[in-house]
């Protein structure tokens, strides 16, 4: 097995060593009751040739291929990845080291995610941000959690309906054995949260939304920041497309105390839903409540500077059961890859791509509207968007994935009275044939 | 210095991202527009971060100088204890990246990811049959979210049965996410100290248990490296009480094919695949946490989970299930990378790796126990825990023999943990390193172990040949810089 260096003589000379005969008896603390009494039933072990053929196989059994343009988003979104960050984000020096308790010697992860810190900083228009969260939906819960933690007594939380449902109901389940309650604000005609039910009262932790929101609607960040600070409440400012800022202003600008989301669409693919990571950033006054590593900057001996993993005191690992957060693992090399994006792409390029993939899910959403359909929401979107057909589309949407376009999320499954409507996602990768092709399909 | 691979030092400088670059560059290709420029109203508009703009190559060489100061397993022997940095297979990485699974929407239908569906199901019994559990959720992202996905089926399950607990019991020796996770439900955990012989006593667990108590978390092997003899009898008494038990299963390299989990009495598992299973760390993740649990709490795992009737895999939630833990379905690309390991080795080789990490960690104490402090004389599982003990005499302390190590090409062991054993030195070897590997690290070793005696100043200012000397945490904490 060319994983396991051991030759027998090898295995001999340790017995010898140890003082035992055999395995049997390396194992002499094991109770008998406690054995696994036979063979574990798993598949022979494969060479990697074998492994290589059933792998491919179960690769034919994807029906959606690399050649299919998805023109869904929905907190995943397809985007191109140039070849240089997969080959620098798979140096091995980064991506087999632990997590860098030792600083001498784990010198260019420190560095990658102080630089990571201070561009998503920069990003999100924050005074701190960590070094990643499990997902944009953990981070939301954690944002929460954190809010209630400031908030000392408070016993109450409020998010938006708008939020990703998904993003929810992880909220939900955090807090499900806990004595907190959360409230859920409502959306209004325009496809923006209702912050009309908010009242200036003393339990209200803090209110979560997301902008852009679940249906691509930007949300209107300076009156929200407004209303929920008057509440008394903390603004926490979610999101699932980071990509948005390279255009919209920064939720920090526009006021958010902690500003939360998913990062994948800066150089991870969708992978089936993961690894990406949670971005997660506060106001400076917040930083001894923040969950998660920090990479702080510090000297050496000789006065060098230097980066190592900093206010430990707020973690597991030295609090324990009074840690911010019980997080340890995060999400590592992904963090990296995402500052490899951010620095692939520059403030430049990330204007221009933000950019072009706002004016790219502008011009379907205008065509679908021309083709039939409407649009259910009148607020500004970005890169997604909700449509309502009037005719059945599950017929198109057919007719579309012959022709490997996977148009629409079917949004009946997610908000009751949604029947016919779909969340739409256009990013660069969906060229103007390939929108051409929606719209007339549609026009049919 | 003559033993060691620490002896070269190609170490280039390199600024901070926006200390480099100069606007109107770009590291990207981006497609031209071939459509109008949309409206968008002023207002909602921000001016763009102010990031550096770097070319292609710019950004390539930033990050290859980066990975040049760092250390990661394919460097070299990497023995930080309750971590098992075990060789990452170069080709579980090849499939993980295959175009056919990046490209899976984590929304399509069913019919339409069959594939990717078909590796969960898979993957989930494997998990299953590895530990002797009966039902396995993939979604938690890392071990600590397995114990928070732990914790949430406790309160689940106690809830159900009508009445919530209060109170948890937590051996001294348990890694710190362990009360953490706990805590977030709501639980207290009530400490249990450590017998004489480094693991639980049954007749302190009998005193603690009642019916307040929702159960205990156990890691075994504990992180003293001592399989927990008593499992079986300390999870009759919690269940007795109507408690479960939890398995912190961070440990589980020594056991595969060895313990029956279920036999032991543990009703809930987490593993960690970036330990066991072979994928790569990254420098902290991404990990992935899978929770394994008995029959009876089955329907409490995350949602959604993958069924097979024969011909269809599908996904499924269960009306009594904790709910979400993950955007999606956790870290898939993980997921597949341990799937692809799981194949690779087999029962065979599964049982082999671990009684191999056995053996390993068994010699590396053998060898060393008289030359550092071995805080437990006793049979050891995957790991051994050393101290300081013997070199306080002469002012070296766990830090700085940690620090000297470096210097000589290894990765210190975990130090300062479990806290029960005051300066530890944990050490696992894993089953990927070789005798002669083990036998230089033990020759390193004792040749640090006599520089503390003849020359301690050289152990206080080590590390010397790296880009930085030894660096300055308490002012990193004191006066934090978190932000360039």
């Amino acid at each position: 097995m060319r994983y396991l260096p051991h030759t027998d003589e090898d295995i001999r000379t340790m017995f010898d060593a140890i003082g035992v005969k055999d395995f049997e008896e390396l194992f002499i603390t094991v109770p008998e009751s406690c054995r696994y009494d036979k063979e574990m039933a798993l598949p022979l072990p494969k060479t990697e040739w074998a492994l290589n053929k059933y792998m491919a196989e179960i690769r034919t059994m994807m029906k959606v291929t690399p050649e299919h343009t998805v023109l869904i988003g929905a907190g995943r979104y397809q985007h191109n990845i140039p070849s240089s960050i997969p080959s620098i984000m798979g140096r091995s020096e980064l991506l087999t080291a632990y997590t860098p308790y030792q600083p001498e010697m784990a010198q260019g992860t420190l560095q990658g995610l102080f630089e990571y810190q201070t561009l998503t900083a920069r990003l999100l228009g924050v005074d701190v941000a960590n070094a990643s969260m499990y997902d944009g939906a953990s981070a939301l819960a954690e944002a929460l959690l954190m809010g209630l933690r400031i908030g000392k007594r408070k016993k109450r939380v409020a998010m938006s309906a708008a939020i990703h449902p998904h993003f929810r109901e992880v909220v939900r389940t955090y807090f499900h054995p806990i004595e907190f309650e959360i409230i859920e604000l409502p959306f209004l005609e325009d496809g923006r949260t209702d912050f009309s039910s908010l009242v200036d009262e003393n339990g209200l932790a803090a209110v979560a939304l997301q902008s852009p929101n679940f249906f691509g609607v930007v949300e209107e960040m300076e009156a929200a920041a407004e209303a929920i600070h008057q509440a008394g409440a903390l603004f926490v400012a979610g999101f699932s497309e980071p990509l948005a800022f390279g255009l919209l202003k920064n939720p920090g600008e526009a006021g958010a105390d902690i500003v939360c989301g998913e990062g994948q669409s800066f150089g991870m693919p969708e992978s089936f839903g993961g690894p990406g990571l949670g971005m997660f950033g506060c106001k400076q006054k917040y930083v001894r409540n923040l969950p998660g590593r920090l990479v702080g900057e510090t000297t050496d001996l000789d006065g060098n500077r230097g980066y190592v993993l900093t206010l430990a005191t707020r973690e597991q690992h030295i609090r324990r059961g009074k840690a911010t957060s019980n997080i340890c693992s995060n999400q590592g090399i992904c963090t990296l890859t995402a500052a490899m994006y951010m620095a692939s792409l520059g403030g430049t390029g990330l204007r221009k791509l933000a950019r072009l993939n706002y004016d790219r899910s502008e011009y379907l959403k205008q065509g679908l509207e021309e083709a039939g359909a409407s649009v259910c929401f009148s607020s500004p979107t970005f890169n997604e968007f909700v449509v309502e057909f009037k005719d059945d589309f599950r017929p198109v949407q057919k007719r579309l994935m012959e022709q490997k376009i996977v148009a629409g999320l079917d949004l009946a499954k997610y908000y009751p009275g949604f029947d016919n409507r779909y969340l739409f996602c256009v990013t660069e990768t969906a060229s103007k044939e390939i929108l051409d092709t929606v719209i007339s399909e549609v026009k049919k | 210095m003559k033993n060691g691979p620490g002896r070269s030092g190609l170490i280039m400088d390199e600024p901070l991202l926006w200390e480099k670059g100069k606007k109107g560059r770009n590291g990207m290709s981006i497609p031209e527009s071939d459509i109008p420029a949309a409206l968008l109203a002023d207002e909602l508009c921000g001016e763009g971060p102010d990031f550096p703009d770097l070319s292609e190559g710019e950004v390539v060489r930033h990050y290859t100088r980066l990975s040049q100061w760092n250390f990661g397993v394919d460097t070299g022997m990497y023995p930080l204890g309750s971590c098992t940095m075990k060789y990452n297979p170069k080709i579980n990485e090849k499939h993980a990246a295959a175009e056919e699974i990046t490209s899976a929407h984590p929304l399509l239908d069913d019919e339409y990811c069959q594939g990717t569906l078909r590796i969960i199901y898979e993957l989930q019994n494997f998990l299953a049959e590895i530990t002797g559990l009966d039902a396995v959720s993939l979604q938690p992202a890392a071990g600590a979210h397995g114990e928070l996905a732990g914790m949430l089926i406790f309160d689940a399950y106690h809830q159900n049965k009508g009445k919530k607990r209060s109170k948890i019991l937590m051996p001294d020796t348990a890694h710190g996410t362990n009360p953490a996770s706990a805590a977030l439900c709501g639980y207290k955990p009530v400490e249990i100290k450590s017998g004489e012989r480094g693991i639980l006593d049954v007749e302190q667990i009998r005193e603690l248990m009642d019916e307040e108590t929702a159960g205990i978390m156990i890691t075994n092997p504990n992180t003293l490296g001592l399989f927990e003899e008593n499992i079986r009898e300390i999870a009759e008494i919690v269940h007795e009480k109507g408690g479960l038990v939890y398995g912190d299963g961070a440990n589980m390299n020594a056991i595969m094919g060895i313990v029956d989990l279920k036999a032991c009495g543990v009703d809930v598992l987490h593993l960690n695949l970036h330990k066991t299973f072979s994928t790569p760390h990254g420098g902290g993740g991404p990990g992935a946490g899978p929770v394994c649990v008995v029959d009876e709490l089955q329907k409490y795992l995350p949602s959604p989970r993958v069924e097979f009737d024969g011909s269809t895999y599908s996904q499924v939630e269960d009306p009594a299930s904790i709910g979400r833990m993950h955007g999606f379905h956790g870290n898939y690309g993980v997921l597949v990378k341990a799937f692809c390991y799981i194949l690779t080795m087999g029962a065979e080789y599964l049982k082999k790796a671990s009684q191999y990490a056995v053996l390993n960690a068994s010699y590396v104490k053998v060898k060393l126990k008289d030359h550092l402090h071995l805080a437990y004389d006793r049979p050891c599982m995957h790991e051994a825990v050393f101290s300081d003990k013997n070199q306080q005499k002469n002012h070296v302390s766990t830090l700085d023999i940690a620090k000297r190590l470096m210097d000589y090409g290894y990765h210190p062991p975990t130090i300062y943990f479990p806290l029960v054993v005051p300066g530890a030195i944990m050490i696992e070897p894993t089953e990927t390193e070789s005798l002669e590997e083990l036998d230089t690290f033990i020759d390193v070793v004792k040749m640090i172990v006599k520089e503390a005696e003849t020359d301690p100043e050289l152990l206080h200012n080590s590390p010397s040949r790296f880009k930085v000397k030894r660096l300055d945490e308490t002012q990193a904490a004191r006066n934090p810089c978190l932000c360039g």
